[in-house]
């Protein structure tokens, strides 16, 4: 497989003040922390590795069963299970940095103050590319701790984040879909102190087994992923984008061919993410950005930034 | 706790035959040099469906064998059951057809440096791996005592071939339609009371796996058994498949079954607390 980028095509990307040579991302939660996929490729050929959001604490995560299939799609119930940041920094980071990736490490928190201590601890690392804020993990007790479905409780973290990184590292927020007005809590965040948006996370469901007549997963509901919903994150990001142009969006849903993240770069997605198309292939990332940079130049773009948002223009057809 | 599945290879494997034994189906892939790689207790990831599929995750197979002639090359057996639809489609695939797969993933059952006195047991289909983990083992001048149990007789697997590398075989159905009736379980504890027995080795359902666990608790008897949880990648990144288990430190951690398992230590296994979340010790 060459993954080398044509000469005279610029597939670069930035998201805030953090560039890219390729937009193709791993999805935070669906490549660990790199090693697993590392077998399969090299992990300085994609644009980066996101890593699967950390905690503070160690964690278990949530009872199994975790996992139903779903028409073009699976339900997952993870709930952050992970070494906790502190094993994260000491063993993962370094390891990825050893290896040539570019870094984004994805941070989740149970409160305001998590949040705040977990950025504290990133900042004293070296290289990071990178902070994702995932406020938008729907597997958790309660539901009322998904900061991204409340406009205010998103601003709060973001902002407590931005006051402990400062100027430095980009800070990309992670948006729930699962909300009225997805804009406005776009904005929001970004007024906060977010550089750039990470669209869609996954999408709130159940699988009720028809055997025991009782919901399927351990934790009962469960986030939605895979081509299923890659529309929900075109729309998402579509909205976004149209009300935020200036913003970064690093785009996922449902991704699992270059054409797929075409789609998304065309609804305004600066970078792409790919998260449960690994599971079924393991050269996806590779595949996707193979593919993707193939359909650019034969559409006639000379860059992938001038692609960004394409489906916006104006002019008539 | 190991890391990755160091050996695998996302490949195609060409389907070299299909044949049915009683509910089951015997698959033959040629893979080439990748039997290099597998040993007993592996399985192999397929998926399926075809390009157009709405079935988005490979599924997971225990390898039964793998072999190395000299017409087809590397080729390894798997035994499928054609149950859910993509064990249905695999099922369906007709000799000469490509299939996508990575393989070989997991661990591998451990082969004592010395000869020892193995049981191996079986549940339905699980008895798979056991005939290519038996042969392996009488190679190294063990004694191969194989049970199988299954509810009813067609459930049991047991080919002809697989019979020829152990030392005796018995089987147990629940209705009796094959063999004794009643549990694969039930002669275990005379076996290990009797100390004819050094290491069980086992596959099959969880039930029977915490059930012989039970069974060598307090007793000198090893026993390694195949696990089975859902898992959406096999490659040890979506994290489903995790299991309960006891480290060397005492701690309970959620480990992968793809990447520490399938075969795991059942004394370490934490049986009682599968579909629960261990407390975290901080």
């Amino acid at each position: 497989m060459n993954s080398t980028v044509a000469e005279n095509f610029d597939f670069s990307t930035t998201l805030g003040n953090a560039y890219f040579a390729s937009p193709i991302f791993t999805a935070s939660g669906c490549a660990s922390s790199g090693k697993e996929l590392s077998q399969f490729f090299p992990l300085n050929q994609i644009g980066a590795v996101v890593t699967k959001s950390v905690m503070n604490k160690p964690r278990h995560g949530r009872p199994t069963p975790r996992m139903a299939e779903t028409p073009s799609g699976m339900l997952n119930s993870i709930g952050l299970q992970g070494p906790g940041i502190d094993a994260f920094l000491a063993n993962d980071v370094p390891w990825l940095v050893e290896e040539k990736a570019r870094v984004i490490v994805s941070i989740a928190g149970e409160t305001v103050e998590e949040y705040a201590t977990l950025a504290r601890k990133v900042r004293s690392v070296a290289g990071i590319s990178a902070l994702e804020v995932n406020i938008s993990c729907p597997n958790v007790e309660n539901r009322g701790l998904v900061f991204a479905c409340d406009p205010e409780a998103s601003r709060r973290v973001i902002d407590g984040v931005r006051r402990i990184i400062g100027g430095d590292l980009p800070i990309i927020a992670k948006l729930s879909p699962d909300v009225t007005d997805l804009p406005s809590i776009a904005a929001g965040v970004v007024e906060s102190g977010a550089d750039a948006l990470a669209l869609i996370n996954t999408v709130l469901g159940m699988v009720i087994n028809v055997d025991s007549m009782r919901p399927h997963l351990g934790g009962k509901t469960g986030g939605l992923s895979g081509p299923a919903i890659r529309p929900v994150a075109v729309r998402a990001i579509y909205q976004v984008h149209q009300a935020l142009p200036n913003v970064p969006i690093l785009g996922m849903g449902g991704v699992a061919s270059g054409r797929d993240a075409f789609e998304l770069i065309l609804a305004g997605a600066s970078g792409v993410s790919v998260g449960t198309a690994s599971f079924g292939n393991p050269h996806a990332l590779i595949d996707i950005q193979n593919q993707l940079q193939q359909i650019l130049i034969s559409k006639g773009f000379s860059s992938l930034k001038s692609a960004v948002g394409y489906a916006h223009r104006t002019d008539t057809p | 706790m190991t890391t990755i599945n160091r050996g695998a290879t996302h490949i195609f494997a060409t389907v070299l035959a299909n044949k049915r034994v009683g509910q089951y189906h015997q698959i033959l892939l040629g893979v080439g040099d990748l039997v290099k790689a597998c040993k007993p207790g592996n399985f192999v990831a397929i998926k399926v469906g075809g390009d157009s599929s709405r079935m988005i995750l490979r599924r997971a197979f225990a390898i039964s064998r793998v072999a190395e002639s000299t017409s087809f090359g590397g080729t390894m057996e798997l035994i499928a059951a054609p149950h859910g639809s993509g064990s249905q489609w695999l099922c369906s695939q007709p000799e000469g057809a490509e299939i996508d797969i990575v393989a070989p993933l997991g661990t591998a059952f451990g082969i004592p440096t010395s000869p020892v006195n193995a049981l191996l047991v079986g549940g339905g289909y699980g008895s798979a791996p056991l005939f290519g983990l038996a042969e392996v083992l009488k190679s190294r001048g063990c004694k191969v005592d194989m049970l199988l149990g299954a509810s009813t007789g067609a459930k049991i697997y047991a080919p002809m071939e697989g019979k020829r590398s152990v030392n005796s075989l018995k089987i147990y159905t629940e209705d009796g339609t094959m063999g004794q009736t009643g549990r694969v379980t039930e002669p275990i504890v005379d076996l290990i009371k009797s100390g004819s027995v050094d290491v069980i080795y086992s596959c099959g359902p969880m039930g029977m796996l915490s059930a012989i666990s039970k069974l060598t608790e307090g007793t000198d008897v090893v026993h390694q058994c195949a696990v089975e949880e859902a898992m959406a990648c096999g490659i040890g990144i979506c994290m489903t498949c995790v299991l309960p288990v006891k480290g060397s430190d005492g701690q309970v951690s959620m480990l992968r079954s793809c990447i520490d398992g399938p075969v795991m230590d059942g004394a370490d296994v934490q049986w009682h607390l599968v579909g629960q979340t261990p407390q975290v010790q901080q």
